[in-house]
């Protein structure tokens, strides 16, 4: 037998991790004072990898020349075309194997055989069908980010939670406006999840397609670069992708926070 | 105040799968009135409930409604869900709204919006996310979303099971003061025994699965005149608790078996 005797200690404290919004940006700030004090001490090669303060320069001369908004704006329209069309379609059929027993094991079947290929693959044949201009590179991020959608969209239909749908029957509401009313509102969650996985899939998808057949866009300046071993637009098309991300990413969180206002 | 429907229950039995819970049910409810369903668990209360209210098909038997429904009825027969079933992106106001925004004008979907917030205390929290409110105060809403759509019938499913024992005691007053003023059939089914003396006109008592009709007792003294410490009220609960005490004992005996 032992004994105890003494305050009882407090054990019920963490796992409950913040968001420290300083720490993100002196994290980014530091790597990149870091990287710079390593070109600039001679330990980090600038030919292989330049100095942040070179990639800024790069930036602000493309800036001014105005080649980055010439590149970046075909990109953005490709982007939200792609995007857009993948998102309505994926959807669409999301819903339809949500909701009807027709469309469910059909969806799913075509689903789950043509998801799992990389879309990149895809590009060569998407050139044959649709020629070497924008609806091959259109194609790629449409069907990219259909199947993801449907995905995330059944899956948010399947956990509406069916007392709600009870409810709305029970008060009478017909099939579109339980749809509308209480099925949308309640797979919205999944449906914007979604939203953030797809954006990164189509970024990804568009350098990808602009690099195997584009003349303009942020994926075909990059390989240019690269080929002319000009590594400071090199990295200064890397650096406007990854703001790019930050940018839909920061948009979605804002979309969430209006549509998902409801929630804690 | 409306007249209310008259619901016969004839030859009523319901089967899942091979798993009778219910068997041969005939009743009928009275316009106005209230008909509680009590009995052990599982004996097929809820199940009852769901059929007449048509939201499950019997395997046997069929429900008939029959009675003035009045004009402004916008959903004769209408629920009021044990876990509140209510919206959660939408407030207060938006759930007590939910059927009326589609079939009644902006001014008149207002006002009566205003009317059942009025009534059910809840004017201060139209505003309100349903995740702000307590259980009480989430029942009041979809008590209020009940009455917006002037139902001919309301079906309540344990409304008040959900909920601390203070917090059942003050909304059983206020359910009681709601059903009179509306005057309409009401449904209520429950496992506690104090709410079905409070306000059952006819107490349904079902035996243990499959549920059959064990006995219908009547309670005629009007629900304004009554009060949780009425003797005959208490003996009445009491003859009850010996009515049902044992299938009770039986069917817990069952939950056991079949959760082990």
């Amino acid at each position: 037998m032992s004994r105890l005797d003494g305050p009882v200690a407090f054990r019920g404290g963490g796992f409950a991790p913040r968001d420290r919004a300083w720490a993100a940006v002196a994290t980014l700030v530091g790597v990149v004072v870091l990287w710079q004090a390593g070109a600039s001490a001679g330990v980090i090669p600038t030919l292989f990898l330049p100095a942040p303060i070179s990639i800024a320069r790069a930036l602000w001369s493309l800036t001014v020349s105005g080649e980055l908004w010439k590149n970046l704006s075909v990109s953005l329209m490709r982007l939200a075309v792609g995007w857009i069309v993948g998102t309505v379609f994926g959807i669409g059929l999301g819903l339809a194997v949500g909701l009807w027993s027709a469309m469910r094991s059909p969806g799913m079947a075509i689903v789950s055989a043509l998801f799992p290929i990389p879309k990149i693959a895809l590009v060569p044949l998407f050139i044959i069908w649709f020629g070497i201009g924008e609806g091959s590179k259109l194609a790629t991020l449409a069907f990219g980010v259909f199947f993801p959608t449907v995905i995330a969209t059944a899956g948010g239909v399947d956990n509406v939670p069916r007392g709600l749908i009870r409810m709305g029957q029970s008060f009478g509401l017909s099939h579109a406006a339980i749809i509308r009313k209480i099925v949308l509102p309640a797979a919205l969650p999944a449906i914007l999840s979604g939203f953030r996985v797809t954006v990164s899939i189509a970024i990804v998808l568009l350098v990808a397609a602009e690099m195997i057949g584009a003349e303009r866009g942020i994926g075909a300046f990059v390989l240019s670069a690269g080929n002319l071993y000009d590594t400071d637009n090199l990295l200064a098309g890397i650096v406007v992708l990854s703001v790019l991300g930050l940018v839909v990413s920061w948009t979605i969180g804002r979309l969430e926070r209006i549509f998902l206002k409801w929630r804690a | 105040m409306t007249e209310g429907l008259r619901l016969t229950v004839d030859g009523v039995g319901h089967h899942y799968g091979g798993l009778q819970v219910l068997r041969g049910i005939s009743l009928t409810a009275e316009p106005g009135q209230v008909m509680v369903l009590v009995g052990p668990s599982g004996c097929g209360k809820s199940t009852l409930l769901g059929i007449m209210g048509g939201m499950l098909a019997p395997s046997e038997g069929v429900v008939r409604c029959a009675g003035d429904v009045p004009a402004d009825c916008l959903n004769p027969l209408t629920y009021v869900f044990q876990d509140f079933s209510l919206l959660p992106w939408r407030t207060v106001a938006g759930n007590v709204a939910l059927v009326l925004e589609d079939r009644l004008n902006r001014t008149d979907c207002s006002a009566r919006v205003a009317e059942v917030l009025a009534l059910t205390g809840l004017t201060d929290f139209a505003g309100a996310w349903p995740r702000q409110l307590s259980g009480g105060m989430r029942q009041r809403v979809g008590i209020a979303r009940a009455l917006a759509v002037h139902p001919a019938c309301l079906l309540l499913d344990e409304p008040l099971s959900a909920l601390d024992a203070q917090t059942r005691d003050l909304l059983l007053d206020e359910f009681s003061t709601l059903i009179t003023q509306a005057g309409t059939t009401t449904i209520y089914v429950t496992h506690n025994l104090a709410e079905a003396v409070r306000l059952g006109h006819q107490i349904v008592v079902l035996s243990r699965r499959p549920g059959e009709v064990r006995d219908v007792l009547r309670v005629d003294r009007p629900l304004a005149e009554r009060s949780a410490a009425d003797p005959d009220l208490v003996a009445l609960e009491q003859r009850l608790w010996r009515m049902i005490r044992d299938d009770a004992a039986v069917a817990e005996r069952e939950r056991i078996d079949v959760a082990s």
